[in-house]
């Protein structure tokens, strides 16, 4: 069992490294300066000011010192907790724009990976044991599932939020409102929230609803299904093993699938203006925030590798033959 | 067991949609109780009817409130909180005294202002002289924007609590004016002592001005300014904003910009929404300046920038006929729907036409014309030598030309198409380019690039500015916001200062020295200018009315949030608009 978490989290350690390493060389080998541009847009009237300026950002944000001394100075201030200042919402400091941005992120994908993973599993389940679900559920399931994220994003914006104006089609809350503990504010959260979410759910639940479909089908075919039957076992108890054996390599599908789910909701987000990480990144690469794209970029990386673990963890408690191969391992 | 799974799913549904809603609350909850700090919180929604919703400045979160910060600074925060001395009326032409009462040269080189008595800063301090000498003096720091007026800004003085006196070592006339109305005064008693790293990066929360709002609280995506209603201008100046809370939205796409228009959440929207015409033909409720072409005022002139220090932008002939092969109808019919106006061969904005010298333009201009371009080019020694149908440099070799605009811009992209397809008509091997916009903007500094297309200088009070744009030396290493073309010409350098010398009164003597200038200009046309960007403004009528427009009994000011606007007639339009109840 040691072994198995500490290999595990051995390569989640050097996938981490790599991926930030990668993720601090891009921007920087991207063409142009942040420090220009933004002195660009300063447009300071006296080239001679120009000059000053860019000296003192280009000290202030550490590009004056050789790449290697960057990317060492890089490693030691993230474990210290110091992801820099943002240039593209200068002067706020890196962590705490995040920090502002994570929840919305959150509270979209949490609800929608999870919900759309058990209605979705639930759904094809269903589906696969009578002929006239099968038939409905599956074309609308490969719909919603081959249609990319910002398509369905936007036309539910525009369907229920332009034309029927039934729901918001930017922000995070009201621009009226002053967030507080109120009924009144957490309705309208949710009021905002409800398209960003049912973009984000309704093309992940098409994908797990096919694929559990196909899984039970599979498994009512196969020789312990025929057995179980053949002895006479009720058909409710052969389903029950079925959907128990099916939903393995649906958990596996979850892990693997995360990642994408997360690409969705960026795009997501910045279809709904929704105030996330999605939005951030967006901003980040338009401005050549090296700081901001490193930070962002790194809670998206630990934040799979976490949700992986956990489904790691997950796989060894519903699966005993992952338990049984770990003890033979230590035996 | 498959029971027990059923009550469980919509219990974890339940479950997690609650966990949402509190995630996502946790955090602007704590920005809640930094507005309890705010003055006059009030808890529920703002009222529709008292609040103005606007858009189209702000594209990152309002991370500052820096009145020196003049590109990135939250929206207002010039204009509604920090002031100016003087605004600038641009269909007067002249300036309009704002906190200064009245503004004199006492004599040529020695400039008194002459403030307002009653005005108070919002934290209830009196406004005095020593603020005005204070916030010019901050200038002497060398980082920031307005440092290089000490070069020919002698001394500021208060004389007393309502004069400030201005010696100048050169009486930049034009340039003062400018400044007269560009710098927001900041309080020396809350400014003082801090050190020329927080004067140019701080985030100066809760900023303390004399403006007509204060800050009510902001968010990632918004900013609200609630008015003050001992503002002093109410009495002095007989105005009032009528919205009592601002709220500016962030922008993360112009569609939903767009949305948010149609939707009727948001009032004003200074946008670029290519589709504006068909918004204010249906029936919407949304409006603009001009109910028909070009629908918006003209803010600022897009220029096609030539680097004159390569072949064969370094020779006068070719540019002129590089000139005549822009097919500019169709970049403003078919590209921009007519939301922009073709400019003058000048450049200069029709707010400025009497400074156009119409023979010289008549005289040396240029319109759309492949034949005559071609017939420049032959007369110039341009042969297509290789039969491939392009023209070749006097010393053979071949032309291969980029221009260039940044990717995404898509109006831009789209008129550049329509440039490089005019050039190669008259027989230029031209090639339209797309790069990101940093790398555009390094290309640009550096010189390394063969044309783009740039328009980063706005209506001001006088020409002066735009060719100083044009035109200034010296040329460096990186030219970062003016001659991006590296244009060198003494001459027309010394005109361009022997204007900035003529008195801002003195009309004829202005006059004279543009015409001279201009015929350098369309002479040389190291820049082409292209067409007038729109003041890009589309209201709707839903919360609030009497927007500016072309109608009679409408204002005539600006329609407009952006940055650096709101002295130009942005704030006047605010206490113009009426609540539609």
């Amino acid at each position: 069992m040691r072994r198995y978490f500490g290999r595990k989290l051995l390569v989640y350690g050097l996938t981490f490294f790599v991926a930030v390493t990668v993720n601090w060389m891009i921007p920087r080998f991207m063409p142009g300066d942040p420090v220009s541009s933004m002195i660009a847009r300063a447009g300071a009237s006296n080239p001679g000011a120009v000059e000053t300026m860019k000296a003192y950002y280009n000290g202030l944000f550490g590009f004056d010192q050789p790449l290697w001394k960057q990317y060492l100075n890089f490693w030691t201030s993230m474990f210290q907790g110091d992801f820099g200042i943002s240039i593209w919402a200068f002067p706020a400091p890196v962590g705490e724009v995040i920090l502002n941005a994570v929840p919305y992120t959150l509270g979209l994908m949490i609800p929608s990976v999870l919900l759309s993973w058990v209605i979705g599993n639930w759904a094809g389940a269903f589906a696969a044991r009578r002929k006239l679900l099968d038939n409905t559920v599956l074309p609308v399931g490969y719909i919603l599932t081959a249609m990319p994220y910002m398509w369905l994003a936007v036309l539910l914006a525009w369907s229920l939020g332009v034309v029927a104006g039934v729901f918001p089609v930017a922000g995070g809350y009201s621009f009226s409102l002053q967030p507080s503990f109120s009924a009144d504010f957490l309705l309208d959260l949710l009021h905002h929230w409800a398209l960003p979410f049912a973009s984000l759910f309704l093309v992940a639940l098409g994908g797990w609803a096919i694929g559990m479909r196909n899984m039970i089908i599979y498994e009512l075919e196969s020789d312990y299904s025929n057995y179980l039957a053949a002895l006479g076992a009720p058909q409710r108890l052969i389903r029950r093993y079925a959907f128990r054996n099916a939903v393995l390599p649906q958990i596996t599908g979850l892990a693997l699938q995360l990642g994408v789910l997360v690409a969705g909701a960026l795009v997501t987000e910045i279809v709904f203006s929704y105030p996330g990480l999605g939005s951030l990144i967006l901003k980040a690469i338009q401005n050549q925030d090296f700081f901001l794209l490193q930070g962002t970029f790194m809670f998206i990386v630990l934040g799979v590798l976490i949700a992986n673990f956990i489904i790691d963890i997950v796989y060894v408690v519903v699966d005993p033959r992952t338990r049984a191969g770990m003890a033979g391992a230590q035996a | 067991m498959r029971n027990r799974v059923r009550i469980m799913v919509p219990l974890l549904a339940a479950g997690l949609a609650a966990a949402a809603c509190s995630t996502g609350g946790s955090t602007p909850a704590t920005q809640g109780s930094q507005a309890a700090s705010a003055p006059a919180t009030d808890g529920g929604a703002l009222p529709r009817n008292e609040t103005l919703y606007t858009s189209g400045t702000q594209w990152g979160p309002p991370a500052n409130f820096n009145p020196l910060r003049e590109w990135d600074y939250a929206t207002g925060t010039e204009g509604l909180v920090y002031e100016h001395l003087f605004h600038f009326d641009g269909n007067a032409g002249k300036l309009v005294p704002w906190l200064a009462e009245s503004g004199a040269w006492v004599d040529d080189t020695t400039y008194e202002l002459k403030l307002r008595q009653g005005v108070t800063w919002s934290d209830g301090k009196p406004f005095t002289a020593k603020d005005v000498v204070f916030t010019f003096e901050l200038g002497k720091m060398e980082t920031v924007p307005y440092h290089n007026i000490w070069e020919w800004l002698k001394s500021a003085e208060a004389v007393d609590d309502r004069t400030a006196r201005f010696t100048f070592s050169k009486a930049n006339y034009q340039e003062w004016d400018y400044q007269l109305y560009s710098r927001a005064i900041v309080p020396q008693h809350l400014w003082e002592g801090r050190s020329e790293e927080e004067v140019l990066d701080g985030e100066n929360e809760n900023p303390v001005g004399t403006g007509a709002y204060v800050y009510k609280s902001h968010d990632q995506d918004r900013v609200v300014w609630q008015r003050r209603d001992d503002w002093w201008g109410k009495t002095a100046l007989k105005m009032e904003p009528k919205p009592k809370y601002i709220v500016d939205i962030v922008n993360s796409s112009n569609e939903v910009a767009m949305g948010l228009l149609l939707q009727k959440g948001m009032d004003l929207s200074n946008n670029f929404l290519p589709g504006a015409a068909n918004l204010v033909k249906g029936n919407f409720g949304i409006s603009t300046y001009y109910p028909e072409p070009p629908y918006m005022l003209s803010a600022n002139t897009a220029f096609l920038v030539l680097n004159t220090t390569k072949k064969p932008m370094d020779d006068p002939a070719f540019r002129k006929a590089l000139a005549h092969s822009i097919d500019l109808k169709k970049i403003v019919e078919g590209v921009y729907g007519n939301l922009v106006k073709p400019a003058s061969p000048t450049g200069l904005l029709p707010q400025w036409e009497q400074y156009i010298d119409q023979q010289v333009v008549s005289e040396k201009g240029f319109t759309f014309d492949v034949a005559k371009a071609k017939k420049l080019l032959a007369d110039a020694g341009y042969k297509d030598t290789d039969g491939d149908g392009f023209v070749e440099n006097k010393d053979g070799s071949k032309i291969e030309l980029d221009i260039i605009v940044p990717s995404g811009w898509t109006d831009w992209m789209e008129s550049i198409r329509v440039i490089a397809a005019g050039a190669k008509e008259a027989g230029i091997n031209m090639t339209p380019d797309f790069p990101d916009f940093n790398a555009l903007v390094d290309k640009r500094g550096k010189g390394d690039f063969d044309l783009l297309i740039n328009n980063e200088r706005q209506l001001s009070n006088t020409p002066w500015t735009y060719y100083d744009y044009m035109f200034q030396l010296p040329v460096r290493k990186t030219q970062n916001t003016v001659n991006f073309g590296r244009y060198e010409n003494k001459k027309v350098w010394e005109l361009v200062q022997q204007l900035d010398q003529v008195k801002t009164d003195d009309a004829e003597g202005m006059k004279k020295v543009i015409s001279e200038i201009q015929k350098i200009h369309l002479d040389e046309l190291p820049i082409i200018p292209l067409w007038y960007n729109g003041l890009w403004s589309q209201v709707s009528n839903a919360a609030w009315t009497n927007w500016p427009s072309s109608a009679d009994g409408t204002p005539k000011t600006p329609p407009t949030m952006w940055r650096n606007w709101m002295e130009l007639g942005g704030f006047e339009t605010l206490t113009q608009i009426k609540p539609a109840s």
